[in-house]
């Protein structure tokens, strides 16, 4: 199994002030394989202050990572030559989450997709770029005569958003990044993004890393899910085992805390309650000071990934019976399919 | 959550109420025309697509439209054991008093809402100073610290600056504040938006705790479904400044009327559908430009030739459903128009 992007071990850690000595752990020793031969969608959800957003900027090359490497196919990506970073930046793409903020009023739509074409060279004349913009645009739903030639506040946020995303396809991207790519879009308009997220993954073979703190979308639209919490991963596997049967604590708090649209299924109907709690040491357990579970020994040292099946694993002391997975193997739990 | 404990009491009904924007390019009918009835300990769910309306619905309730708003017709008439007013007839002086002692109002995104160099309780005494002018400081700090006890907060949070709280704490203080006078009706206006799943949870049982302690009513805005199935006991859904449907969550959800209400419901996520997804086609329209006839006729499966030119007639429906439809008679019947499974006239 090759591997297109890995996280090795990747650790960031951001420190407060000149002089103080506070730091604040963003994410801890993390491992993260995206497999280059299948493409697949995988989901990383947390809560805000989770990490979940240092590692998509960590995936981008945006920030260095405090300690271990990312690597894009085997080399690392803070120490590309010239022409790999550039081959770097074109084949690894980001959608963000706002799509307000992302486009510059003063330009057309035209003028956004441009950029990217004379950028990389992808086009040799005027004719086949515009060729290339129309096809992309179509590509994700949209209709470019309705789209071409008008400026961003013209549109409305789902189509922008999409555009983020008819954007990136235009490089013919090798991974996407989508950071929180529908949290500030209506509700109805979603479903048409998450279409063309998957549409990408399944129609050009486009891996995507998708960032979010919304289990429901993650659920629907990923093969598998990695749960973060004050930067460690607490439960990862097959997005099917782990959301329809969570076993961490954490992950049972957060399913049962959605609010399903479905009358039947009430809020709280597990048992699980958490309760209200600062974000206490980093020694031990991160979750201990929440979690209805709580031993003595979670206070003292931190849980390491134990392996419940073959395709999940979580960190936590309840399930210490299973056999111990290193933090380097976490990608071994997911199925490609 | 559903249960209605005590309700029957008419608590707020509004009438015909409009708001337009007098903008550069155009009147915009942010609301045209909407009526709606209350009851106390009732939880009533206003959902639709960003630029729909419903803030203005809720800020026109509260009297806060600002020029170039303006409320143009309507009533909104809050009952109360002391009689009736019209909130849109009262004077400056008089919806001051009445704003958080007959309606308050828990805005969306409370990190902003607080004033970051005042402690929460000086905020929440001077909020009361104003409506109970002669009362002793000691009182008003014991009744604002019961406020933040019914919320759950510490009655430490009294002496505290907002920046020393978590989010969901601070969003547990304006709603404290909100419920200090016990108000008829409480407008949330999404509340939890900017909240993470699990808070999102502990604040809106929250908000039904006490509202149900002080049987107000409570008008919950917002664009989550899951949310409004989860919390509340009917669901308005409101397109383009009108309001479409208002159904019992029970019906919303399993049968929705309006074809609008039905593609809102249908695509929604669940456990059972992965990877299906299904979209509104078509967008929403600019309030600038409406479609004629029926504002949802371009995006709508059903849509017939009357639809283009025709209104909807506003249909209650003898189980107490509004809808407003052609496929429905005065009556909320289906009604018999030839042709109604028409193909759609914007393709998607």
């Amino acid at each position: 199994m090759a591997s297109l992007l890995e996280l090795r071990n990747v650790s960031k850690i951001y420190s407060q002030g000149l002089l103080s000595r506070e730091q604040t752990i963003a994410l801890d020793n993390m491992s993260l394989v995206i497999d280059d031969t299948t493409p697949s969608i995988i989901a990383v959800a947390g809560e805000s202050g989770s990490g979940k957003t240092t590692m998509s900027m960590l995936a981008l090359g945006f920030i260095e990572p405090s300690r271990g490497e990312v690597l894009y196919k085997g080399r690392n990506i803070a120490k590309l030559g010239r022409e790999e970073h550039l081959q770097f930046r074109r084949e690894v793409q980001a959608v963000f989450q706002d799509p307000f903020a992302v486009f510059n009023p003063f330009y057309t739509i035209d003028h956004l997709l441009t950029v990217p074409i004379d950028k990389f060279k992808l086009a040799r004349s005027k004719r086949e770029a515009r060729q290339m913009m129309e096809e992309s645009l179509s590509a994700v739903g949209l209709r470019p005569e309705e789209i071409l030639g008008r400026f961003p506040h013209q549109l409305s946020g789902g189509q922008r958003q999409r555009i983020s995303v008819a954007r990136a396809l235009l490089l013919k991207p090798k991974l996407l990044v989508a950071d929180e790519p529908v949290s500030m879009v209506d509700a109805s308009l979603r479903a048409t993004i998450l279409e063309s997220l998957q549409k990408l993954k399944k129609d050009y073979g486009i891996s995507i890393l998708y960032i979010t703190h919304d289990l429901t979308t993650a659920y629907h639209i990923s093969d598998q899910i990695v749960v973060l919490y004050r930067g460690a991963v607490m439960e990862a596997g097959d997005v099917e085992t782990v959301i329809k049967t969570p076993k961490h604590p954490y992950t049972r708090l957060l399913i049962d805390s959605i609010p399903w649209p479905d009358i039947n299924l009430r809020w709280g109907s597990s048992d699980i309650q958490a309760k209200e709690g600062d974000f206490g040491s980093t020694k031990g357990c991160r979750f201990a000071a929440r979690c209805p579970f709580v031993m003595e020994r979670c206070r003292e040292s931190q849980p390491p990934l134990f392996k419940l099946e073959p395709t999940r694993a979580a960190s936590c002391f309840l399930y210490e019976e299973s056999p111990r997975l290193e933090n380097e193997d976490l990608s071994s739990l997911f199925v490609y399919r | 959550m559903t249960s209605l404990n005590g309700a029957g009491q008419i608590a707020l009904e509004v009438n015909n109420l409009q708001v337009t924007y007098y903008t550069d390019s155009g009147r915009v009918k942010a609301v045209d025309g909407v009526d709606l009835t209350l009851k106390a300990g009732e939880r009533l769910g206003l959902v639709g697509e960003s630029g729909c309306g419903k803030s203005t619905l809720a800020l026109a309730l509260m009297r806060m439209i600002k020029p170039p708003g303006r409320i143009e017709a309507g009533s909104a008439i809050i009952h109360t054991d002391m009689g009736s007013i019209d909130l849109l007839k009262l004077n400056e002086e008089e919806i001051r008093q009445a704003r958080l002692s007959k309606i308050s109002y828990i805005p969306q995104g409370a990190m902003n809402s607080l004033n970051p160099v005042m402690r929460v309780g000086k905020q929440m005494i001077d909020a009361m100073r104003s409506h109970i002018p002669r009362a002793s400081e000691r009182e008003l700090t014991e009744r604002a610290e019961q406020a933040l006890e019914s919320v759950e907060l510490k009655r430490s949070v009294f002496r505290m600056y907002p920046h020393e709280l978590s989010g969901g704490m601070k969003q547990r203080v304006c709603i404290a504040i909100g419920i200090l006078l016990s108000p008829k009706v409480i407008i949330a206006d999404e509340p939890t938006s900017a909240l993470d799943v699990v808070v999102q949870r502990q604040v809106m049982e929250t908000i039904c705790r006490v509202q149900e302690k002080i049987h107000a009513a409570v008008i919950l805005i917002g664009h989550d479904m899951g949310l409004m199935a989860q919390i509340t006991n009917r669901v308005a859904v409101m397109y383009a400044g009108k309001l479409v449907e208002v159904s019992t969550v029970r019906e919303m959800f399993t049968d929705p009327l309006h074809p609008y209400a039905q593609a809102l419901i249908r695509s929604l996520p669940n456990l059972d559908n992965k990877g299906i997804f299904q979209g509104i086609p078509g967008l929403a329209p600019s309030l600038l430009r409406l479609p004629s006839g029926c504002v949802f006729h371009p995006r709508c499966e059903h849509a017939m030739e009357i639809c283009k030119s025709a209104p909807p007639p506003k249909s209650v429906t003898p189980a107490g459903r509004f809808v407003s439809c052609h496929l429905y008679d005065e009556q909320g019947n289906r009604a018999h128009v030839t042709g109604h499974k028409q193909k759609p006239v914007a393709s998607p």
